[in-house]
């Protein structure tokens, strides 16, 4: 008989030596910087190529995300029919996504095909022609999407936050409304194209089992472009954050959950606290194991989940605790998760316990670096916040060796609840 | 080419092997022949409950995840119709952590009240998140009941209604344990950095002792062929009316299904997709729509789903989507067309395969189907659709009496 009651000895994951994979540089005649991993087994590829032309820099509300969504809505040569056809006839994926500084443009495909795809994706980026009638369905879409959006707790909780923490006008705290999808124009659209993609400044990731050409495609299609390395530095915003921090929001009189956020403004990852908060909050909320979803779900089964995380921001940061629970213990949630805080305030972790998380973490980042796509996400994450590798390698060792004594002052610092906003929305 | 070894233990547990030496992981995949389809009508969701009660403790270890964590493991579930499929990840050298964990589970649950007390509420939370407080959240549901009178695919994976889950008892818990959760009715996957020699042994010492268990011989009511066109109004405070489309398709088996999979892809697989381009860029009677299928094992639905444009005629969109499906009957499609939607399979299969947990699921599932093989024969048969096939295909699918027509009206 074999003895099920103990565990079979482990190697602990803290023991495991990670190591990220470097990258291969390359430079393309006008400077832009190629950052590259040739790693994977199957012959396929994905390229991003990263402009400074998110959210942040538009002159008005929209114009960011509308200008990077149109990139594949017609070129002086092709409609967006023709792109779209063009991409799908070789089974490859061209999408593009805006975040609040940058804007990219990405591309999925099987390495056979590259050839092909290279040079609508040079002609998206330089001759993208903005039609209106493809401007005026993006318009009516949207606003028919939010519309729908409007009608969920966990949408407008999302919106809401954001505007308490940075301010309603601030890139990280507005939201859009009808009346801004209302009022773009495609000549705001070819401003930003201009300034920000066609004389903008860009970086390109690249990973998967690279062809040997790889590099020499890049700089045919990208490198005689007017996008440099540098470019315009990112205007400064003024945080406004909300003053009243406690919101109860009633959405709809027949809302059977609410939606939950208690967040407070974080630094950004060159802040000293942040690696090591990092292990707090996975201990906090960042795992299926963390206290606040043994207690609040494991426990007391007032919701599906409860989550905490530090919003990826290049600046100004939050700290987020979010859920959607019961309409009935919706208040009990929040008691909750202030108890869990002052839990972590006044008590030690105890050793057992740190090692779980410890362990997790790194078995977590072991699998994650498993394969050329999340190897190039670690280096586009470290690259585009100004960090390098030795980040990378300082919050292993802090995984390892932080101990319960400074979590605790962690704790005792940020997670204070006279420091979080509060919103409930039904 | 994705190779693997197959053994079977003398309790008849199926045991595939897929060594991977370019990770450092491993992935310990469990899949049991069990889903929503083998419930009782009057106690739907079960399947999908019993999944989250998988994790409240076996008979000799008190924690499932905590263990698993702390040898640097991650690990979810999910439960569909068909099967319920329980995967873990972790560092290949404590891979023995899964064995333990996994067989003892199979060997026997704790069977807690409280867990199940706890579970009972959080799957009714599951359900108001994701069916209930959701605009057009109920959809689902509402097409399944038009859509099939006898076949248990009628009510969805998360269950009929949120009493089926709350009056859920321990004795439930119990009796579909026993009949469902045995080595005879389960297939375990190991695939990553371990070889098939380490597999055996640790295979046969975890899941060796297990009792075998009786086979489950599925005998499910067979939905009669549709023969008439249905239909079905509802209203719901919603801001925009909604269109929603089923027919009766094929079992995951049958060769039709993957015809049926690139009619799909042809609709609306992309911006260059006909339903896109028709409905919703050049006449703009439609927001957004889809079409997609079950990809069940037993015979499924395609369905296909529009929000209208303000303003527009519920019979306008219709008539317009009719237009569309008549035209691929009528007419067919071109080589270009046709070549598209394979190649774009062909790299969607290269994609998935990528992460070694994906192809540890694909196996499981196809084993469960009948064949790990399959995994490696599903490309050819994709290549081998003709424009014919898919032209005469679309004409029995499109058939208006295989036809279910849910109209959402909005009152907000």
């Amino acid at each position: 008989m074999i003895d099920r009651t103990s565990a079979p000895l482990i190697k602990d994951a803290i023991e495991f030596d990670l190591k990220l994979k470097p990258y291969q540089k390359m430079v393309l005649n006008n400077g832009v910087e190629v950052y590259a991993i040739d790693a994977g087994e199957q012959e396929l590829l994905q390229l991003e190529i990263v402009f400074y032309a998110g959210n942040s820099y538009e002159a008005n509300k929209g114009v960011a995300l509308a200008t990077n969504f149109m990139l594949k809505n017609g070129t002086s040569n092709k409609t967006a029919f023709q792109i779209n056809e063009h991409f799908e006839y070789y089974g490859a994926y061209c999408n593009r996504s805006c975040y609040n500084e940058t804007s990219v443009l990405s591309l999925h495909t099987l390495n056979k095909h590259l050839n092909v795809l290279l040079p609508v994706m040079r002609e998206m980026i330089t001759e993208a022609s903005f039609p209106e009638s493809e401007l005026d369905i993006f318009k009516q879409n949207s606003q028919q999407k939010l519309q729908v959006n409007l009608k969920k707790c966990d949408f407008i909780a999302n919106r809401l936050i954001d505007a308490y923490l940075f301010g309603e006008d601030h890139p990280y705290g507005k939201y859009l409304s009808a009346e801004n999808y209302q009022a773009l124009s495609t000549d705001q659209l070819k401003a930003h194209f201009q300034q920000y993609y066609v004389n903008g400044r860009a970086v390109i990731f690249v990973a998967g089992k690279l062809p040997a050409d790889l590099f020499e495609q890049l700089n045919q299609q990208f490198g005689d472009l007017a996008i440099t390395k540098n470019g315009q530095s990112l205007p400064t915003q003024q945080l406004i954050p909300a003053v009243q921090k406690k919101q109860h929001i009633s959405n709809d009189p027949n809302g059977v959950q609410a939606a939950i956020r208690i967040a407070r403004p974080f630094p950004n990852r060159h802040h000293p606290d942040f690696m090591n908060v990092m292990v707090l909050n996975t201990l906090f909320g960042g795992f299926f194991g963390s206290r606040l979803m043994s207690n609040i779900r494991e426990d007391k089964g007032y919701t599906y989940g409860i989550h905490s995380y530090v919003q990826n921001h290049i600046q100004e940061s939050a700290w987020m605790i979010s859920t959607e629970a019961g309409k009935d213990v919706s208040e009990a949630t929040v008691t909750e998760v202030y108890k869990e805080m002052d839990l972590l305030r006044n008590t030690l972790i105890d050793e057992e316990e740190l090692l779980l998380v410890r362990n997790y973490m790194i078995g977590s980042i072991l699998g994650d670096l498993d394969g050329p796509f999340q190897i190039i996400g670690r280096w586009k994450n470290i690259i585009l916040n100004d960090l390098d590798e030795q980040y990378f390698y300082d919050s292993i060792k802090v995984i390892k060796t932080i101990s319960a004594e400074e979590l605790k002052a962690l704790a005792e610092k940020y997670l204070k609840p006279a420091d979080f906003y509060e919103l409930v929305v039904i | 080419m994705i190779q693997f070894e197959k053994f079977t233990l003398e309790n008849g547990l199926r045991v595939v092997v897929h060594p991977d030496e370019s990770t450092p992981m491993a992935v310990v995949n469990v899949i049991y022949d069990v889903g929503a389809r083998d419930e009782n009508p009057n106690k739907t969701g079960f399947a999908h409950l019993f999944e989250h009660l998988m994790f409240g403790g076996s008979i000799n270890i008190p924690e499932y995840d905590e263990p698993l964590q702390m040898a640097g493991g991650e690990n979810n579930a999910f439960t569909t119709n068909d099967l319920t499929n329980y995967y873990c990840q972790l560092p290949a050298e404590n891979i023995e952590t899964a064995f333990w964990l996994e067989s003892d589970r199979m060997l026997s649950l704790a069977f807690e009240n409280k867990s199940l007390e706890v579970q009972r509420k959080v799957v009714c939370e599951e359900f108001k998140e994701h069916y209930i407080n959701k605009p057009y959240g109920d959809v689902g549901h509402k097409m399944r009941e038009l859509a099939y009178t006898a076949h248990p695919y009628k009510w969805m994976t998360i269950g009929k209604e949120l009493k089926h889950v709350e009056d859920a008892t321990l004795q439930d818990v119990k009796d579909f344990f026993y009949k469902h959760y045995t080595p005879i009715n389960a297939i375990l996957v190991v695939a990553g950095n371990i070889t098939v020699e380490e597999v055996k042994v640790l295979a046969n010492k975890w899941f060796g002792p297990i009792p075998s268990g009786t086979k489950y011989n599925r005998q499910l009511p067979v939905e009669p062929p549709q023969t008439a066109p249905r239909s079905m109004e509802m209203k719901a405070n919603v801001p925009l009316d909604a269109l929603f489309k089923s027919w009766h398709i094929y079992s995951r088996l049958d060769k039709r299904y993957y015809v049926t999979d690139l009619i799909t892809e042809i609709l609306s697989g992309g911006g260059s997709s006909r339903l896109y381009q028709a409905l919703v860029k050049e006449k703009q009677l439609f927001s957004s729509i889809d079409c997609s299928h079950y990809g069940s094992s037993d015979a499924g639905l395609l369905v296909i789903e529009g929000k209208l444009v303000k303003g527009v005629a519920m019979k306008d969109a219709e008539e317009a989507l009719n237009i569309e499906l008549n035209k691929l009957q009528d007419e067919g499609i071109s080589e270009l067309e046709l070549q598209k939607v394979k190649n774009k399979t062909e790299s969607m299969m290269a994609f998935e395969d990528m992460s070694v947990m994906n192809r540890a699921s694909s196996l499981a599932i196809y084993e469960l189907l009948g064949d790990a093989d399959l995994i490696n024969k599903e490309l050819e048969r994709y290549h081998a659709v003709t424009r014919d096939e898919l032209m005469n295909e679309s004409r029995v699918i499109f058939n208006e009496n295989n036809c279910n027509t849910l109209y959402y009206y909005a009152t907000s």
